[in-house]
């Protein structure tokens, strides 16, 4: 059957800082998504044409449902908001690419900064192998709790209200963490920071990036970023981040 | 009912298209829509040597509308004729490759190589507001509108359709240019140059600074164009500008355009194309229009 837009109904909405709102929509394609895949959400408003790409936070399959965590930026994310229990909204995914599968026997960082933490979340429960799960954040500290179960948690705050006061690397130093794999969402500045890391210490990285997008669908090409190499697809160095991505491994992209 | 249209001898089923830039090379869009029901695919530009395109943010949503600065990324046209084309030639659609470049001669030598290529129709972009040679360089001026036109047709093997930018004081001029230089068909029109400041970064939205404006914020600009040009040049014209609905494309067509193309509402729903077909089919149904080549220019 060919994809299409779908229609699907919100099952709660809360709020879990000032701007950080999280929503759970049934729908039971979306319910199956895989960890780091992520939807588009259509507004309601006819003026505001382009849908908002929204990082999968965690499934729920047996209830065929799914959550979303996101940060109110402007007008779309201010009416997502505003949905509530029984509401129905329009949405296409699962999208993109999300993370690789990780065998047993490693030890991973998951590591998210801000609004880059919620998708690490369905990471964080899927895998089996060990996990150190280290998050940044500015200031206020939302989610850490809900990771607990599923690995040592680590926070850090910018200004230093919680846990180190730093981000995600002065935890990792500090603390003398060590693992032989790092999978990261968050802002550019911290996956840069972290494929330099990967680098150094010459251990496999995969970072979920983020771009304005149009389409989501990889027609377009408003969300690329440059690649080390010719990429298939582009036949120059940019890859898209809808399509080709959001994950990619640190070494492919030049951040 | 009869939906089907002509342009320059090449007759498309319906007069749905899709507009270039929006809608890749049709494949990601053949996941949502069956591409046999569309009257052309229009692809994204094509240029004689891989384009990296501009630096991101590449787009920005305005009120009703969004700025691309794309920039034309595309990866040249010896990857585009190995892949694109075959795959497009899989469906009974029609095949219109958009062309671009920096030079005279680049255009001619990407149209050369389209020769052989079982390809319909040629589109000339002489109005990409997003690069800084070429494109709308050759658009806004009469002159050189006419001697591309010239250029290209003296090359080409398929029709050629010119495509007009908007960005100009009088669209007719550049219209009769067209025409002058043996244009055998129009599409109009390409994104107004616009802008958009990002008040909480204070800087432009998008990198490039100013970006291609579209969406049904620009339609009531692109109908009266379209109908502008109706009125002025005997080529069949090829209506786009914001179109979201079927009563937007049958607006363009009383307006004077044989065929429609359909561009940022594939952002919104990726079939658009498809209902705005079924749409147009309906409403020729409610008001028993036999053919549609009675609506072309209905409105004078």
């Amino acid at each position: 059957m060919a994809k299409e837009k779908k229609t699907a109904l919100v099952r709660s909405q809360e709020r879990l800082g000032d701007d950080v709102f999280s929503m759970w929509i049934r729908e039971e394609e979306v319910s199956r998504a895989r960890a780091g895949q992520f939807i588009s959400i259509y507004s309601k408003d006819g003026s505001r044409l382009l849908p908002r790409p929204i990082s999968i936070c965690e499934t729920d399959r047996k209830a065929g449902a799914f959550r979303v965590v996101y940060r109110v930026v402007g007008q779309g994310t201010r009416e997502f908001s505003t949905y509530k229990a029984g509401d129905e909204i329009s949405i296409l995914g699962p999208l993109g690419n999300g993370f690789v599968d990780v065998e047993d026997h490693r030890r991973v960082f998951l590591i998210g900064g801000g609004i880059g933490i919620p998708p690490m979340l369905e990471l964080a429960k899927n895998l089996r192998c060990e996990k150190q799960i280290i998050l940044g954040y500015r200031d206020q500290v939302f989610m850490d709790q809900e990771f607990e179960p599923y690995g040592q948690v680590f926070v850090a705050t910018e200004d230093g209200s919680a846990g180190t006061k730093g981000n995600v690397l002065d935890v990792i130093g500090n603390n003398g963490l060590k693992a032989d794999m790092i999978m990261a969402c968050g802002p550019t500045p911290m996956l840069r920071a972290l494929k330099q890391y990967a680098q150094d210490k010459a251990i496999e990285c995969y970072l979920s990036l983020e771009e304005r997008m149009a389409c989501g669908i990889g027609a377009c090409l408003a969300c690329v970023c440059k690649t080390k190499d010719v990429d298939a697809h582009s036949n120059v160095h940019n890859a898209r981040i809808c399509k080709d991505g959001p994950v990619f491994r640190a070494e492919e992209v030049e951040l | 009912m009869k939906t089907a249209v002509s342009i320059a001898g090449v007759e498309l089923k319906n007069p749905v298209m899709t507009a270039s830039g929006t809608f890749g090379s049709g494949q990601e869009y053949g996941e949502f829509v069956d591409l046999n029901l569309l009257g052309a695919v229009v692809t994204k530009g094509v240029s004689n040597v891989p384009w990296p395109g501009n630096p991101a943010p590449r787009i920005a949503e305005t009120y009703g509308g969004m700025i691309n600065a794309i920039g034309l990324q595309n990866p040249g046209i010896d990857v585009f004729v190995k892949r694109d084309i075959p795959y497009l030639r899989q469906f009974d659609t029609k095949i219109v490759v958009n062309v671009c470049g920096k030079t005279t001669e680049d255009y001619v030598e990407v149209v050369e190589r389209l020769g052989d290529e079982p390809v319909d129709l040629l589109e000339i972009n002489i109005s990409c507001p997003n690069v800084k040679e070429g494109g709308i360089a050759f658009g806004q001026d009469p002159k050189a509108v006419e001697a591309i036109t010239r250029e290209v047709k003296r090359h080409a093997r398929q029709p050629v359709i010119m495509k007009l930018s908007p960005n100009v004081t009088d669209i007719t001029e550049t219209a009769r240019a067209a025409q002058a230089g043996g244009a055998d068909a129009l599409s109009l029109i390409n994104t107004l140059t616009g802008m958009k400041i990002d008040i909480s970064r204070r800087t432009f939205a998008v990198a490039n600074k100013t970006g291609g404006l579209s969406g049904p914020a620009i339609k009531p600009v692109a109908v009266r164009m379209v109908y502008q040009t109706a009125q002025a040049v005997d080529l069949p014209i090829i209506g786009m500008g914001g179109i979201m609905t079927a009563e937007d494309a049958l607006e363009f067509i009383l307006a004077g355009a044989s065929a429609v193309s359909v561009g940022t509402a594939n952002f919104h729903d990726p079939r658009a194309t498809v209902k705005i077909e079924e749409g147009i089919r309906t409403y020729m149904d409610a008001w028993g229009v036999e053919e549609i080549k009675e609506l072309v220019g209905a409105v004078r």
